[in-house]
């Protein structure tokens, strides 16, 4: 088996071998309800074209204990961030004199189900745009605010709470709309593409080999539908750029700049891989 | 010798053992001690009794950052007897002191949970101290993962 | 983040005598003193040392932490109700910096 020989090698090149036990670490069968209340779809039949059968979420792949975490909005550490995203949600800043609720109101109507269809085609500028440059148009066109850097200021906490307004509605992209079909072939390119001195694309762990360990890790789908995502790792929220740009890092290989054509075009395909499922943010990861 | 793939795993493991083994005879024993003398300092000379207490916490932890960890003490805990404290330790950490709970009648139950860091594999410690100078003790090895790509 | 901030979970009522659970978090990096900057010095410790549970004025429950608690603490714990009131957590920094929150419990 080519693959198989390929991640052994890399995991060789790490000091490490990759475990020969099947599904000794693959998805857990048991439901995420949220509070006791929201049932979340976290496994789905894949749509059309894609090339796995059943779409799962990541929390399926992770301990207990972790898996608990999200399943309580409070014990959710990640809500912290959520909050502090609705305080700047309702936050007056740049020349305009303008909060986002000043044009937005109450986020829990206005913002309802629009993190699923996210990322969309942006007409003004000819590409796709997620939440994250959707604030900072928003901040730079109506608020005559500075926009944020990545991964800085209120950035990861608004796109928190944003996406947080759509917890339980299944990811659905049009990628009718403009050149999304375009971006979308793109990122499956990229997707698809071996990087780095470790040679992985996304598709070697994600794809060929979720439900295997890498080290004493699962390796899960890599679906974003939970981004930003609270890891355990870094206790705090990680952002779906971030996390691109370290698994490429992780392969040894250069990594694009957040936002990049590249980063957005990947941005849109992993997302499409995950129709179905319900946004999770903000989902607990390792 | 021509080194292939293969020899060269065996190298690669055998050099990880190496380095392990190396650790484990190191400082992290020490501390282990040190995680003794916390547990007979915080007993006040009492030798800690099994039982009556339930330390939890996961056998595998998926990082070593976020670790759940909960205690529960059997206890009337009234104000005649209930438990004073209960003391956590880590035993391969830089230093063994985790969290101390303190109680009260009004406590209702002597139970807790909280998250904490373990710098590796090792085992976490819970002794409770009662209002009447009984001591018990739990201890549990956690085991501590590493990401998969080093990520 | 941008500031330090208590989340609470207290029942809004119980029964005489009922012993309910309390879950408290507040966002804080727990700086354990033991890592080092890009220029390898040692970044200072600065953590939550001690959180108190009172009841009408009366100590609940409290606890002393150290570095080895993870970042944005979480605690959760029992308390005994006897009476209609107001729970008061506080939650103590290194720096001397000192975060109060407020509870209300009423009787069934």
């Amino acid at each position: 088996m080519k693959h198989q020989y390929l991640v052994t090698a890399a995991a060789i090149a790490m000091g490490c071998a990759l475990s020969a036990t099947a599904f000794a670490g693959g998805p857990v069968d048991e439901q995420l309800v949220i509070d006791g209340e929201i049932e979340m779809t976290t496994r789905t039949e894949s749509v059309e074209g894609h090339p796995l059968d059943e779409v799962i979420s990541g929390w399926h792949y992770r301990t207990k204990e972790t898996r608990a975490l999200e399943a309580d909005t409070f014990e959710n550490p990640a809500m912290l961030y959520v909050e502090e995203g609705q305080d700047i949600w309702n936050t007056v800043e740049g020349t305009e004199g303008k909060s986002c609720a000043t044009c937005h109101g109450d986020a829990s109507e206005s913002m309802a189900g629009i993190g699923a269809h996210y990322p969309k085609w942006d007409a003004d500028s000819g590409r796709p745009i997620n939440i994250e440059l959707q604030i900072n148009k928003c901040r730079e066109e109506n608020m005559g605010a500075e926009p944020y850097a990545f991964d800085k200021g209120g950035q990861k906490p608004l796109t928190a709470f944003i996406k947080h307004q759509s917890l339980g509605q299944p990811v659905s992209l049009d990628l009718a709309e403009g050149e999304m079909q375009s971006w979308w072939e793109k990122g499956e390119e990229l997707y698809y593409t071996r990087t780095g001195q470790l040679n992985l694309s996304c598709a070697t762990c994600h794809e060929n080999y979720n439900g295997y360990y890498i080290r004493a890790d699962h390796l899960s789908q890599g679906n974003a539908n939970g981004f930003p995502t609270y890891r355990l790792k870094q206790a705090s929220l990680v952002s779906i750029h971030n996390r691109f740009r370290g698994c490429i890092r992780d392969t040894r290989a250069e990594f694009p700049a957040a936002f990049s054509d590249e980063l957005m075009a990947l941005e849109v395909y992993v997302t499409w891989r995950g129709t179905g499922l319900s946004v999770e943010t903000p989902a607990v990861r390792q | 010798m021509t080194i292939t793939r293969r020899s060269m795993l065996t190298l690669s493991v055998g050099a990880a053992i190496g380095v392990v083994a190396g650790m484990r005879s190191g400082p992290a024993s020490a501390t282990a001690e040190d995680a003794m003398a916390k547990v007979m300092e915080f007993a006040g000379g009492t030798e800690p009794a099994t039982g009556t207490i339930t330390l939890d916490a996961p056998e595998i932890a998926e990082n070593g950052n976020t670790v759940p960890v909960s205690v529960s003490v059997e206890s009337p805990m009234t104000a005649d007897d209930y438990v004073e404290s209960v003391a956590i330790y880590a035993d391969g950490n830089p230093s063994p002191d985790v969290i101390t709970f303190n109680f009260t009648p009004m406590s209702g139950e002597a139970s807790a949970t909280t998250r904490m860091r373990l710098a590796k594999t090792q085992n976490v410690i819970a002794v409770a101290k009662t209002s009447t100078g009984q001591v018990f003790m739990d201890k549990k090895e956690v085991k501590v993962t590493i990401g998969g790509c080093g990520g | 983040m941008a500031s330090v901030k208590p989340r609470v979970k207290v029942p809004k009522s119980a029964s005489a005598g009922e012993v309910i659970t309390i879950k408290t978090l507040i966002s804080h990096p727990m700086e354990s003193g033991q890592r080092k900057d890009g220029d390898g010095n040692p970044i200072p410790r600065q953590i939550i040392n001690t959180f108190t549970c009172e009841f009408n004025g009366q100590t609940v429950f409290s606890c002393d932490i150290e570095p080895a608690v993870s970042a944005n603490p979480y605690l959760e714990f029992t308390a005994k109700v006897g009476e209609a009131g107001t729970f008061k957590f506080t939650w103590v920094d290194d720096d001397g910096s000192v975060y109060t929150e407020e509870k209300e419990i009423a009787l069934n």
